[in-house]
């Protein structure tokens, strides 16, 4: 039993920054149709940029701040500069600019940060808390209500303002938000910016547990897509429940079969969902209307 | 044949390739070139076949990579484990990857867009996870060493065989593509791309279609990692992850989605440039990026269609 | 001998009726038209019909044998072919080869032969091509062959799509609004063109809002009104059913329903 609360404890960590990652695709995705393999490097710069400024003696909570905000910076950039050049492309294209982008954003991690690992102090120190015989990190605690708070906010943006109608309304007919003068160029930016904010906490988030290096990005990408996609792409929701049901088969894995295999089993039930629910588990089956 | 009749031959791509295939290594000042050129057809053979998947049928894969593991480990391991020659093991590779390409493709080529593309990446992860936890078969992590290829008595070494030997696969993969597409299946395939409702209501039997070719470019794919690994004498599990599934499909993209000939300029690109970046050192993985980036924003068709419509425009 | 006969067909989408217990039967030789207001479900009539779409309730015969459940491609195997209200053109191929296309299912090459260019393949490639050539003249659409498909007019494409349907030699052909967006000369022409497909015996479906052309052409007419059969009958008993202007004029406004029973 208190393996089991253990095993859950540090699947639903992994999970929520699983969740996020999907969140950042699903956000991006509703607004503009792209899915943005940058995504993974957003949660990089946001931990690496926090352990440099850190580093150069800048309070963490100040640090976190600047690596967030440089890091939406990096969103509104890519948009800007990579993704409207070549706006009416086709998906693979738009794709392909978002895997070159995170080549680059990696590349230049490299030369700017080191190739090293790091790490970051936990929030609320690193003595475990003992719950029902497992032993949970605060910061397990601290990535849960953070994933959670994000979540809420997000919800409560979409559903209670103005802009985020217009994200809606973007997202169901883009023309039809165009003649409502609805300025959806802004809608993207804007969803790229959020998509790079929700990364860069992320991985402020989870280096004190995971640490953290130039390369990391692209197995977070991998994950958080995978994540949107088990939830059904375009869904927040799924994104969500496909994230944390995902660092939950991992760490289940890990803990009761093999470590090893855990990315195995983990892809092996978004292979045996996807084939069951072709639309994944809270998308909407698109029927063509001919 | 008349010239006018050559230029307009069915096969005059091939021709000219099969032509190029012979006169490069005129200005090849070193082995190295030929190791480059060796490496340029390999890939190009592989994307050559996730050309007729991606381009032509539009089923996009991100697990390519995969298949091209299946075939470069067959010829690592079925020598040493079995004593078999390499190339039988090759064409068992082949035959292996077509198998479990149609296994994994009956199911998951039902599936559209980005769930295929996700579907995909899960079956090109899973394989490369084997090869990395099995390493009482294949040397885990690390890789394993890969005996050299040798034809009857001959001990094939060295890397102006390669570069022959890789040229001329190359060369017969291209006028299968080519023959391909002069065909009812690759009419069908094309038609898949733009309406699958069509196609059925017009009797293609689209899920038979896709699998076809799902088998037929894991197929090319198995070969080509099999030339890799014979190649390099030594493969890791890299060569089966996600990285390289990408390079895959960024050489399809790169050089131009549905265009044959393409495959191999994309090909070219992305082997020869980071070879040419390194002199950049730490500048390497950003430049490429940028530039993957702004081949992609500048020639959204792809190199070879690209150039193909400035052409068609200034004749005009 | 009917060509098509369904039965009780049935079909929802998230509560919506779209189709609700509809019957037709559609004899030989005839140009059978299906009219009604947007939305009334002759769309959805023809997705059930052609596979595309499974009903919920009925069953569909088709020359007299039950083939509710089957595949489109099986289908198009049994004669039956189509085209559509959103055009499906192939935009990436010519519109020779778009027509070929339609050829799939007398062409009887195999894999390994296709791969490997076999003698049969090139000699089966300029029947295919012959053949389609005659079905672009067929739908008035001789000497575009090498053009890209994407590239044609609205209204040339509503006939590339006939001509591609014509090219797999089917015995029943269903058009789903194949006077859309034409002006009235362009309409001529498709009147024309049905009456000479009909000619060589090929049974015609229409669902066309054009009246004047239902009216002109169709042997029998049936009227949908909210997924539910209204009425059936000869172009004059139809013309002359109050129910069915009173449809009209309900939900479509008068204007329409003048200009068709006039
Ligand atoms: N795939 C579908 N999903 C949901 N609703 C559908 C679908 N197809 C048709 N409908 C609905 O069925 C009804 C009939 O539509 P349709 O057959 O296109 O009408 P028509 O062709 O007569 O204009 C409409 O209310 C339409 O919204
Ligand atoms: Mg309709």
């Amino acid at each position: 039993m208190a393996e089991l609360l253990q095993f859950v404890s540090s699947g639903l960590t992994v999970g929520a920054i699983y969740a996020l990652v999907g969140l950042g695709f699903t956000l991006i995705y509703k607004a503009s149709d792209i899915i943005n393999f940058a995504q993974g490097e957003f949660v990089m710069l946001g931990g690496m940029m926090t352990v440099f400024v850190a580093m150069a003696d800048v309070p963490l909570p100040v640090a976190a701040l600047i690596a967030a905000i440089v890091t939406a910076g990096v969103g509104l950039a890519l948009h800007r500069f990579a993704i409207e050049p070549a706006r009416g492309a086709s998906p693979v294209v738009l794709i392909m600019i978002t895997i070159g982008a995170s080549i680059f954003l990696r590349g230049i991690a490299q030369i700017v940060f080191d190739k090293r690992f790091h790490s970051l102090p936990p929030l609320f120190g690193s003595d475990p808390i003992q719950f029902g015989g497992a032993a949970i990190l605060p910061q397990s605690l601290a990535v849960l209500g953070g994933a959670a708070f994000i979540v809420i906010l997000l919800w409560l943006f979409i559903e209670r303002t103005l802009l985020g109608k217009a994200v809606i309304a973007t997202s169901a007919n883009r023309l039809a938000a165009r003649l409502i003068g609805i300025d959806t160029r802004q809608i993207v930016d804007f969803s790229f910016v959020v998509s790079a904010v929700i990364g860069a906490i992320a991985g402020i988030l989870i280096t004190p547990i995971a640490l953290t290096s130039y390369d990391v990005g692209t197995l977070l990408a991998l994950k958080g897509f995978a994540a949107a996609m088990l939830g059904g792409i375009g869904s927040a929701p799924g994104a969500v429940v496909g994230g944390l049901l995902l660092g939950m088969i991992e760490a289940m894995t890990a803990g009761y079969l093999s470590s090893n295999y855990k990315d195995a089993v983990a892809f092996l039930i978004i292979l045996i969902v996807l084939i069951a629910i072709p639309q994944g588990l809270f998308g909407r089956a698109k029927i063509e209307r001919v | 044949m008349s010239l006018r009749a050559l230029l307009d031959n069915r096969l005059m791509p091939a021709i000219a390739i099969a032509a190029i295939v012979i006169i490069l290594p005129l200005f090849f000042p070193s082995a190295y070139y030929y190791r480059i050129g060796a490496l340029v057809f390999i890939f190009a053979l592989a994307v050559v076949g996730l050309n007729l998947l991606m381009g032509f049928a539009g089923q996009v894969s991100l697990g390519h990579a995969g298949f091209m593991g299946i075939g470069a480990y067959s010829v690592a391991i079925g020598p040493v484990a079995f004593g078999a020659p390499s190339w039988l093991c090759l064409f068992a590779g082949a035959i292996l990857s077509g198998t479990v390409a149609f296994a994994v493709g009956r199911p998951i080529l039902r599936l559209k867009g980005h769930y295929l593309a996700v579907a995909t990446l899960g079956f090109g992860l899973l394989v490369a996870i084997v090869l990395t936890n099995e390493a009482g078969w294949t040397g885990g992590p690390d890789g394993m060493s890969v005996p050299k290829l040798a034809l009857f008595e001959w001990r094939v070494r060295g890397s102006d065989a390669w570069y022959w030997i890789a040229g001329t696969t190359f060369v017969v993969g291209f006028v299968l593509a080519l023959n391909l597409m002069d065909s009812p299946t690759g009419r069908a395939l094309h038609a898949i791309h733009d309406s699958e409702i069509a196609a059925r209501v017009l009797g293609i039997d689209v899920a038979r279609k896709k699998l076809t070719v799902f088998v037929i470019s894991a197929t090319y794919a198995s070969v080509a990692g099999s030339y890799l690994a014979l190649f390099n004498g030594h493969i890791t599990p890299d060569s089966a992850g996600f990285l390289r599934s990408i390079e895959l499909v960024a050489m399809v993209v790169l050089g131009g989605m549905g265009s044959i000939v393409g495959s191999l300029v994309g090909a070219a690109v992305l082997v020869v440039l980071p070879q040419v970046l390194t002199t950049f050192h730490e500048y390497e993985q950003a430049l490429l990026g940028l530039i993957v980036m702004g081949f992609m924003i500048f020639l959204r068709q792809g190199i070879v269609p690209s150039i193909a419509a400035v052409f068609a425009r200034w004749r005009k | 001998m009917m060509v098509l006969e369904a039965n009780g067909l049935s079909i929802s989408f998230g509560g919506v009726r779209a189709i609700d217990d509809v019957s037709i039967a559609i004899a030989s030789g005839q140009v059978f038209s299906i009219i009604g207001p947007n939305g009334s479900g002759k769309t959805t009539l023809f997705n059930l019909v052609s596979g595309i779409y499974l009903p919920n309730d009925g069953n569909i015969r088709l020359a007299g044998e039950t083939v509710t459940g089957l595949a489109p491609e099986q289908l198009a195997r049994r004669g039956l072919s189509r085209t559509f209200q959103n055009l499906q053109i192939f935009s990436r191929m010519t519109v020779l080869e778009n027509v070929m296309v339609g050829r799939h299912r007398h062409e009887r090459t195999g894999i390994m032969a296709d791969l490997l260019h076999w003698p049969s393949v090139p000699r089966q490639n300029r029947a295919t091509r012959d053949a389609a050539r005659a079905a672009l003249a067929r739908a008035g659409l001789a000497g575009e062959d090498d053009r890209p498909a994407g590239s044609l007019a609205y209204g040339a494409l509503k006939r590339l799509e006939i001509a591609r349907a014509l090219a797999s030699e089917p015995k029943l052909l269903l058009l789903d609004e194949p006077a859309a967006g034409c002006n009235p000369v362009e309409t001529q022409d498709i009147d024309r063109i049905i009456r000479a497909i009909v000619k060589d015996g090929i049974t015609v479906v229409l669902v066309e809002h054009d009246m004047r052309l239902v009216m002109n052409i169709s042997d029998r007419i049936h009227v949908l009104a909210s997924g539910r059969t209204l009425t059936e009958g000869t172009p004059d008993q139809v013309r002359s059913d109050p129910a069915v202007i009173q449809a009209y004029l309900g939900v479509h406004g008068s204007q329409e329903a003048v200009r068709a029973f006039d």
